[in-house]
């Protein structure tokens, strides 16, 4: 898949560090504000693909970076899971349980272990857009060879 | 209020009908975004932020995924060639007869399921919160959290949310294993 | 109860859509406005007058709130469309690749 025009090119560089920033906020604010780590992860995805789009890649880096994506979101997922079952250790043998300190309201640091499974949930998300966005593009590549 | 949206519905509506009876399929899917993006307003409207966030951009990465799609394959809709035997006039007439037939009677049956169905709902606008009050009562103190609908999704529902997530880790799966043209070794 | 009446309405075009086209990419469409009305009639059954998002607000009664359970069920919901959406599309771009074309009425031959 080759690049778009030198506009698109720097524009895109200019924008994704701001759109993966906004991402990164939603998903850390998730439970001070709307969004969280569906809507986060979401963006997140939206800013690489964006990246992918507008430079163009080989189907030799696309593969590596797909390699990647998949095992990020395999980790992202076990760890999900790591946290919930920890809870049957920390808390009264109760799955899903928020055995971390509550914090106080309003604050950034608070609501106990919401904030890690957000950050969790918004990895996965954003690695299985991503990883099945580079399996459509590397297919179509690998069809035109 | 329920005036706004019924006209964002109807909309929405319009743009369905016109996107499943589009020629070129490239304007079915700019069609597609018609319904995709007046949901969103509809959840603004309907004082859900969280959702609007999450529909606005899944809805774009659709779009992007389905026109990438599209633009490498014949994007002309399919000649609606009669796949019919040419027995005559007559045959023609029994089978238009038939299939409004079947259309209208099972545009009824859903219909009376519909009524069967809503006399249980309450109106627009006075639901009562009778499963969410128990979660909604202190449920900041309980989870710490203030936005209402993460506390819910992480720490009431946990199940459902770990169950979303395999669901989307089997989608990945199933991409990766049916778009591969190649094996990894060969 | 009209609003309710246009989300039937907007699950039954869908319906149409995947019962009467003949392209595959038009019975994922359909598919999606099935999904589509389905979220917004639990969002809209959650719905209460003149309720506020449910989100805390320093100093402010924690009160008079939307229903905040369909708002979660929906967003799971969401995300799983959309992943459910690419496994279709993706089954669809290899039949796309065997026969040539997305016409069902072509796509017949159950050998592999």
């Amino acid at each position: 898949m080759q690049g778009m025009s030198i506009i698109v090119k720097k524009v895109a560089q200019l924008l994704s560090g701001l759109i993966f920033m906004y991402g990164i906020y939603i998903i850390t604010h998730g439970h001070l504000t709307p969004g969280g780590g569906f809507a986060g992860g979401a963006i997140l995805a939206g800013s690489l693909i964006l990246l992918v789009l507008a430079f163009g890649s080989d189907v030799m880096r696309l593969q590596k970076r797909e390699a990647g994506s998949s095992i990020m979101e395999s980790a992202a997922i076990l760890g999900f899971l790591l946290l919930a079952v920890a809870a049957i250790i920390a808390g009264a043998g109760i799955f899903f349980y928020n055995y971390l300190p509550k914090g106080q309201l309003f604050h950034l640091v608070s609501a106990g272990v919401i904030p890690l499974y957000n950050i969790m949930v918004g990895i996965e998300v954003a690695a299985a857009l991503f990883t099945i966005f580079l399996a459509l593009v590397i297919y179509k590549e690998e069809l035109k060879q | 209020m329920e005036i706004i949206l019924s006209v964002i519905l109807i909309f929405m509506i319009l743009g369905a009908i016109f996107a499943l009876h589009a020629k070129d399929l490239l304007s079915a899917l700019v069609s597609m975004g018609i319904v995709g993006y007046g949901l969103v307003i509809c959840f603004l409207l309907l004082k859900a932020p969280d959702l609007a966030i999450v529909q606005i951009v899944v809805e774009t990465i659709t779009l992007i995924i389905m026109v990438a799609i599209v633009l490498d394959s014949t994007r002309h809709e399919l000649k609606e060639k009669a796949a019919i035997r040419h027995d005559g006039q007559s045959f023609m007439n029994t089978r238009l007869v038939g299939n409004i037939f079947i259309a209208v009677f099972l545009g009824l049956v859903l219909f009376y399921s519909f009524r069967l169905a809503s006399a249980h709902l309450t109106e627009f606008g006075e639901h009562g919160l009778r499963m969410a009050g128990a979660y909604m009562e202190g449920a900041a103190g309980k989870t710490g959290s203030v936005n209402l609908v993460t506390g819910v999704l992480f720490d009431f529902r946990g199940y459902d949310t770990l169950g979303e997530a395999t669901i989307l880790f089997t989608a990945v799966v199933g991409v990766l294993t049916v778009l591969r043209l190649k094996g990894k070794h060969s | 109860m009209t609003l309710y009446l246009l989300c039937f309405l907007l699950f039954l075009v869908g319906l149409y859509g995947v019962l009467t086209r003949r392209n595959l990419i038009k019975i994922v469409i359909g598919l999606s406005f099935m999904e589509f009305s389905i979220f917004l009639l639990l969002v809209l059954i959650g719905y209460v007058k003149g309720g506020e998002a449910p989100i805390l607000q320093p100093g402010m009664p924690a009160t008079g709130f939307v229903d905040p359970l369909p708002q979660a069920m929906v967003l799971t919901a969401i995300v799983i469309g959309l992943a459910t959406n690419a496994m279709l599309l993706a089954i669809a771009i290899r039949l796309y690749k065997k026969y040539g074309t997305f016409d069902i009425r072509k796509i017949n031959q159950l050998k592999g």
